[in-house]
């Protein structure tokens, strides 16, 4: 049932708020064009994720209760971000699961939270927000956003429906980009060669612009182009849905 | 086999840089994916059946200890004798002795994963019993003297080049490199083989409970000549093996060729009930039914860890998996590589041994959307890395598992950063300040030695001027209805 009244709160994850800005500046505008009223709970950190994936489930298990305690309430939670909206409703109830008083805080918190793309078009019911952009884009679909959320079709939709676009095929669209948060960084050799098989799909899709719904997976594969050379733009879906070029 | 699972890191560094083998590895597993897909895409009740599979597994796997006593029971009554192995020495010795008692000279083997765990080749040749292996990528494998590289697949990354160098060395023939002249070749030499063994021996890919007969599901047909050739037959089977009736087995026979393979079904199948019977023309005169635990029972007591058992090493999530397809399976050090090898090989040889393995993923899921029996990967490689921070008295972790102090330092210090709004911003503004010098044109030139991992293949950007909250603050709040 689509929600015109809507009230969300952003949670606008680390990667956003300390490199990419202006992505949550689209994502604002955009929701706020179909009419969403926003909030931004200011003592936001972040939902612990890194953390949990090292193994360091009780840090994690802290900056989980702090995060529910900073969204408590009824409102919408939107992300941009199909990895850490997986933390929260996915692997929270996973943290609090010896904890029934807990667990249900977290599951309610978890069934309102939303990644942008799927919170457009599965609550809003929209998946046509008045964009255009010229040019050609190649959509991957990040792991976390594609197989723990299970949000296949929704970016897509959006994307179609921006006027002037192209949409390029990605060659094995669905493989991992190599980015995997630490393991980047604790194994570059693998995460470097896993990014390599991307890069040259990328390059095969001949689209101008790579759209993905993760800044982590973006940071990574645009830093992957750049250091290639490769003449290919990395942006968030965001971006393009609040383009009006 | 021996454990070489505290080199993952060098041995995937080398495998990475090895081109051609990563290449060779790469149009094979593509290969069995794209089949697997089609075959999947085809069976209208795939999904029907993988949750099936499922509970099955569940059930029996709830309720090993009667599933077992009852296939125990059933191997009896067909004439076959159990041994119960606890640990990988105890199956193999009980191999070597019987090889021993019985005078065997050469023994004949099917492809099994549980034969590489107990090291059986190995400790045959050290009593002078000659082991050799009849499947044609495993008998290249033997040659080559290396281990399996793919569960299914043990000579994916060898080229029909490399097949032909290794037969003409250990063969004395002239170089040879097609295909077809190659499986002659080795055909011929196996057959040899095949009518001189004093004993044949197997896996087993399932064992029925309620009449004690094992499944063998192979393509070439050596299993079949491995169990009827010789007088002895030995099965090695892992013990989370068992499976309830002979109606479970039609599900998984729907789902492992095609998840394998791609095919709908295999070339052979055999169904092996005791030795050969009275009146009986054909078959071994002594079967003897090897099951193994070998550390099983330890997954099997851990609640979270327990479905791993419920694997039926198809090896479908080899193929998909983004790390395997890059390091390949040696790099694992193991017998298991792989998505399954990652959950399994640590809880079999100690997380401190293999804390590598966990680790080396990047969670993105893929293995278990492709898992016939939807074993959730992921998530147990998740719980592998908890085991090796937090140890709990059940699952002592040994010291080598153990974080290094300055990582746990750098979580620790960062997890009190998070959980101030203050301490957040403070910290952030403070990076803002220093990045300053090691900027250009927008990226980073140089980076902490903890984070120059990512330089190696990527630029790593800058902080942006101004992060989200302050423009929050600045312009768009204002816009906000409160």
């Amino acid at each position: 049932m689509p929600d015109s009244k809507a009230r969300a709160s952003i949670f606008i994850t680390c990667l956003v708020d300390q490199f990419y800005p202006h992505v949550g500046e689209a994502m604002v505008k955009v929701l706020r064009g179909q009419g969403v009223q926003l909030s931004f709970p200011r003592a936001q950190t972040c939902c612990g994720q890194p953390a949990f994936n090292a193994g360091y489930q009780s840090e994690a298990r802290d900056l989980a209760k702090r995060f529910i305690s900073i969204f408590d309430g009824d409102s919408y939670v939107v992300a941009p971000s199909g990895s850490c909206t997986s933390m929260v409703r996915v692997f929270y109830p996973d943290l609090f699961k010896d904890d029934p008083k807990m667990l249900e805080k977290v599951q309610s918190l978890g069934a309102r939270t939303y990644e942008f793309s799927e919170f457009l078009v599965k609550v809003l019911g929209v998946t046509e927000v008045g964009a255009s952009h010229s040019g050609s884009v190649a959509y991957h679909p990040s792991c976390h956003l594609l197989r723990e959320l299970k949000v296949r079709s929704e970016p897509g939709q959006l994307l179609q429906n921006v006027n002037g676009i192209e949409i390029k095929d990605l060659p094995d669209a669905e493989q991992c980009c190599g980015f995997g948060g630490s393991f980047a960084v604790k194994y570059p050799h693998i995460s470097g060669s896993i990014l390599e098989r991307k890069l040259d799909c990328i390059r095969k899709s001949g689209a101008d612009t790579l759209v993905a719904n993760d800044a982590g997976c973006l940071m990574h594969m645009a830093g992957g182009l750049k250091r290639q050379k490769i003449p290919v733009q990395a942006r968030h879906i965001a971006e393009i849905l609040a383009s009006r070029e | 086999m021996e454990i070489k699972t505290r080199e993952f890191k060098a041995g995937s560094r080398r495998a990475v840089n090895n081109v051609r083998v990563q290449q060779a590895a790469r149009r094979a597993t593509g290969n069995l994916l794209r089949e697997r897909n089609n075959a999947a895409a085809e069976l209208r009740e795939w999904e029907d059946f993988r949750n099936r599979a499922r509970e099955i597994k569940a059930h029996t796997i709830e309720r090993l200890d009667e599933y077992l006593a009852r296939f125990a029971d059933s191997v009896e009554k067909a004439g076959g004798k159990v041994v119960w192995a606890s640990t990988a020495e105890e199956a193999s010795d009980y191999v070597v002795s019987l090889a021993r008692e019985k005078g065997v000279r050469t023994v004949v083997k099917g492809k099994s994963m549980a034969t590489e765990e107990i090291d059986l080749n190995h400790k045959l040749a050290g009593v002078g019993v000659e082991a050799i292996e009849t499947d044609l990528g495993e008998y290249m494998i033997q040659l080559a003297g290396e281990t399996p590289f793919h569960i299914i697949a043990p000579a994916i990354h060898k080229t029909r080049q490399d097949f032909g160098q290794l037969f003409s060395e250990h063969l004395s023939i002239p170089y040879e490199e097609d295909p077809q002249r190659l499986t002659q070749i080795a055909r011929h030499a196996l057959r040899e083989k095949f009518s001189h063994a004093d004993m044949g021996v197997t896996g087993a890919n399932f064992g029925m409970a309620e009449t004690g007969t094992i499944v063998l599901v192979e393509n070439e047909g050596n299993q079949r000549l491995s169990t009827a050739l010789p007088p002895i037959h030995v099965s090695i089977m892992g013990m989370e093996k068992v499976i309830p009736t002979l109606q479970d087995l039609s599900v998984f026979l729907a789902l492992l060729p095609r998840s394998a393979t791609g095919q709908k079904a295999s070339s052979y199948v055999s169904m092996i009930t005791g030795p050969r019977g009275p009146g009986e023309i054909d078959g071994p005169e002594e079967f003897h039914m090897v099951i193994l635990d070998n550390g099983r029972s330890r997954i099997l007591a851990d609640p979270t860890m327990r479905e791993s058992l419920y694997c039926i090493r198809c090896a479908a999530c080899l193929n998909i998996c983004p790390v395997y397809n890059s390091v390949g399976g040696h790099a694992y050090g193991w017998v298991y590589s792989g998505p399954i090898g990652s959950i399994i090989t640590p809880e079999l040889v100690g997380v401190g041994e293999a804390k590598d393995l966990p680790a080396a993923s990047t969670l993105c899921a893929a293995c278990r959307d492709v898992c016939p029996i939807k074993i959730d990967i992921p998530h147990m490689l998740l719980k592998l890395r908890h085991k090796s921070i937090e140890p709990s008295p059940r699952h002592p972790a040994s010291n080598e598992a153990r974080p290094s102090r300055m990582e746990k330092w750098l979580v620790r210090a960062w997890a009190s950063a998070m959980k101030s709004q203050r301490a957040y911003s403070f910290t952030t503004a403070l990076a803002r300040l220093a990045q300053r010098p090691l900027l250009k044109n927008g990226h980073f030139r140089w980076l902490p030695p903890f984070l120059r991992g990512w330089t190696d293949h990527r630029e790593f950007p800058a902080l942006a001027p101004s992060s989200f909250r302050q423009i929050w603050n600045e312009r768009l709040s204002k816009d906000a209805p409160d």
